[in-house]
């Protein structure tokens, strides 16, 4: 074995190993939308397969923000951070969509990608809840009676945006109660207002269950729970010690309802009753169950692409592409005769290496990502176009055949390296602080970049070499 | 053997005033343009909502405008008239997430006679659109930094790096000149255009500066002119060439690619001629003004 067959077996090896890489892609992809919907729901996705983005498959793209001045003052922003995506993945999980990336971005937002989801609100409703699940005791002094009243009398609302009262209505609250809005019932007219204590003897952090019942009598659903054992202790002495008082169930701030406790409760269970439909009281089970997010987080950033767009765009760019690709080929092929054959296969092994790679990194594949391989895919003709533009200088001052190659490579070699090596500069720049469709451009260009002086170089190499041990005096290019 | 160009001898040294000229009056252009019109800034930067929903059959975009002001909304629609396709953008919006993205398909909604289907929804918070653009900036400055520097490194000589930077600035000054001439949307997807334009300049370039330095060390006596001219020359062949096959692929995205990828082929395409342009025209020219400066 001499050198030269290293370099082609190492060249075949990695295509096999291309290939083999490239299955599980081919074989996702070629299964029925239907097939394939299946598998993602009870989480089967295949690992190592090429991912197409949102903007090629449809679905939706979410950014949220925690609200940081709203956690308690011990949490760091850090954990929190970590806690909300653990819990925005399990809601989602309980709702049964397949693959959903949720990932931290920068200090306190946290990313969402809902593939092949576009109608959103619900998805929207379901994360964004915070669900803080409070007990607390209904204030039922002179005193809050009266401001119940003056809030319920006014045409404005007594709260502010962010749930504080506004001004003259606080400085009539009693000490150490707070004013909060009730669901809107029956009587859908004015909004009704309770005056809560201010301390929270058992929070949803001790439940353990949560379900949908319904009322046997109208069929209205309602929410039942079960505490743990801390909190089934808890809850029963807090209504041991008030009883005849009434208990205000409050969800992310809004009374729900205010029973009265007639006796003490033990058995660690209850039932949130309010005017749901079904869907609701389904969502607010699975949030309940999922637990409560440690501050309220915002959408601060909405993509929804449609599934419609998602396969025109990828059929438009994918044809202009390959009609592009084919030209260049073509073109090659006509100039440069076998040179521009050698130079059109190594751009064939080129992509087929640059998929592989990204199926095996999980990469995603953008529409920005497209553009990043098709520059990389140029860069790597621009290589070939230099080595075989030097051996036509070299072939010209007619130098024996076995001398043009090497010397072509090496004069051609400077100029490759550091064309490349620059691109390859600006896109590690990129791929660090661009986001979203930059870095999806980043990573196909970086990825590309790398195989692409492999194949324009080292193949090529590889190839003319081979030639040549069989036709030591020809060379056509 | 096909060939494009036999050996050329074409004195580029002595039209560099020429070219110069042309890059000045281009640049004031695009000074003016910039500072007249400024840019069409995207959604990514500016924060705001926008729909894309597509009609069942061809709409007047009169229509729209009037069913938006009617319903109260201050938006700027385009058309992607072959595909019946319709973009309503509302910038810089502080409202939450589904808002006014509800206003607007609700004013869609009073629309006789025309059933849509909503293709694409973005919202891009305040705060969003600032970190984007904060980001975007700083990639950009980064990676020029790291090309000067690296160009430097390679050819040891600071002119030719900032030579080489500034052709890649001038070319990607042209590009957004175009955006700003015909009202193009500079979005997130532009600023990876530019970043490959700037690639791509500067990849030409070196590709020149290479030869230079070859040639300086086969002729250590030719004038610097006379060196840079036999460089640009031989190369001809290879820089036509790989133009000719980007430019056809970027041609081809251009004119099939669809509406979604559309702006930034037209960019690239712009960049294309410019950054081979750059290379002749301004960036071996003005190594040889300053380096010859420097021999006297």
């Amino acid at each position: 074995m001499n050198k030269l067959h290293w370099k082609i077996g190492s060249i075949l090896g990695l295509l096999i190993l291309s290939v083999w890489l490239l299955y599980p892609t081919v074989d996702w992809y070629t299964k029925t939308p239907d097939e394939r919907a299946k598998l993602e729901a009870v989480r089967l996705r295949p690992k190592g397969i090429l991912n197409l983005g949102l903007d090629l498959r449809g679905g939706t793209h979410l950014l949220l923000e925690l609200d940081v001045a709203k956690l308690e003052k011990k949490e760091k922003v850090y954990d929190a951070v970590t806690r909300a995506i653990e819990i925005i993945r399990n809601r989602i999980d309980q709702y049964g969509v397949g693959e959903t990336p949720i990932s931290r971005q920068g200090e306190r937002w946290i990313a969402v990608d809902l593939p092949g989801i576009s109608n959103t609100e619900e998805a929207e409703n379901l994360i964004g809840k915070t669900a803080l699940l409070e007990f607390r005791l209904v204030n039922n002094s002179t005193e809050a009676q009266a401001v119940v009243s003056k809030a319920e009398s006014m045409d404005a609302s007594p709260l502010n945006k962010d749930g504080t009262p506004i001004p003259e209505i606080a400085k009539l609250l009693p000490k150490g109660t707070v004013l909060a809005k009730a669901t809107a019932g029956q009587d859908n007219d004015r909004t009704r207002y309770y005056v809560l204590d201010d301390t929270v003897p058992v929070t949803g952090a001790y439940l353990e269950n949560a379900r949908v019942e319904t009322d046997r009598q109208f069929g209205t659903p309602s929410i039942g729970f079960t505490f743990n054992k801390e909190g089934g202790r808890r809850f029963e002495e807090f209504t041991g010690a008030n009883v005849g008082k009434y208990l205000a169930i409050v969800l992310d701030g809004v009374v729900h309802s205010a029973p009265v406790i007639k006796s003490r409760i033990g058995g660690g269970s209850g039932v949130i009753e309010g005017s749901f439909s079904m869907e609701e009281a389904r969502d607010l089970a699975i949030i309940l169950r999922a637990g409560s997010l440690p501050a309220p987080v915002n959408i601060i950033e909405k993509r929804v692409v449609g599934p419609g767009l998602g396969e025109d765009s990828i059929k438009k760019g994918l044809m202009a592409s390959l009609a592009g690709f084919l030209l260049v080929v073509l073109f090659m092929a006509v100039y440069y005769k076998g040179g521009g054959l050698i130079a059109d296969v190594a751009l064939f092994l080129n992509f087929v290496f640059l998929i592989a790679a990204m199926g095996y990194f999980n990469a995603t594949l953008t529409l920005p990502g497209i553009a990043g391989m098709i520059l990389s895919l140029a860069m790597a003709i621009d290589a070939n176009v230099l080595i075989l533009e030097r051996m036509r200088e070299e072939m010209a001052l007619s130098k024996p055949v076995a001398m043009i190659i090497p010397t072509g490579y090496d004069k051609a070699w400077s100029a490759i390296l550091d064309s490349n090596v620059t691109t390859w500069i600006a896109a590690i720049f990129l791929f660090q602080f661009g986001s979203g469709p930059v870095k999806g451009f980043a990573v196909t260009l970086t990825i590309g970049l790398l195989i692409g002086m492999f194949t324009s170089v080292f193949v090529t190499r590889a190839i003319y070499e081979f030639w040549l041990t069989s036709n030591p005096k020809e060379l056509s290019i | 053997m096909i060939r494009i160009l036999h050996k050329t001898d074409i004195n580029f040294i002595k039209l560099r005033h020429i070219f110069f000229a042309i890059s000045g009056v281009i640049v004031l252009t695009g000074i003016l343009s910039l500072s007249i019109k400024g840019l069409n800034m995207g959604l990514d930067f500016t924060g705001g909502t926008l729909i894309q929903v597509k009609f069942d059959k061809p709409v007047e975009i009169a229509a729209l405008r009037a069913a938006m002001d009617a319903g109260k909304v201050d938006a700027s629609i385009q058309s992607f008239a072959t595909e019946n396709s319709y973009a309503i953008k509302v910038k810089g919006t502080q409202e939450n997430v589904n808002e006014k993205a509800n206003q607007i398909i609700a004013a869609l909604k009073t629309m006789q006679g025309a059933s849509f289907t909503e293709e694409k929804r973005d919202y891009v918070g305040p705060v969003v659109g600032r970190d984007l653009a904060k980001k975007a900036l700083f990639a950009m400055i980064l990676s020029m930094f790291g090309i000067i520097v690296y160009v430097a490194f390679r050819f040891s000589n600071p002119v030719w790096g900032t030579a080489g930077v500034i052709g890649l600035l001038h070319d990607v000054f042209v590009a957004l000149t175009a955006m700003s001439l015909t009202n193009r949307e500079v979005d997130l997807v532009i600023v990876a255009a530019f970043l490959t334009i700037a690639g791509y300049s500067i990849n030409d370039t070196i590709v020149i500066f290479d030869r230079m330095r070859e040639n300086i060390k086969l002729f250590p006596k030719m004038p610097l002119g006379e060196l840079i001219n036999l460089s640009v020359n031989e190369c001809l062949s290879r820089t036509i060439i790989t133009t000719f096959t980007v430019f056809v692929t970027v041609l081809v995205l251009y004119l099939f690619g669809g509406s979604s990828i559309n702006n930034f082929a037209f960019c690239m395409l712009i960049g294309t001629v410019t950054g081979v342009y750059s290379t002749i025209a301004l960036c071996t020219p003005m190594v040889y003004q300053w380096e010859r400066k420097g021999r006297k």
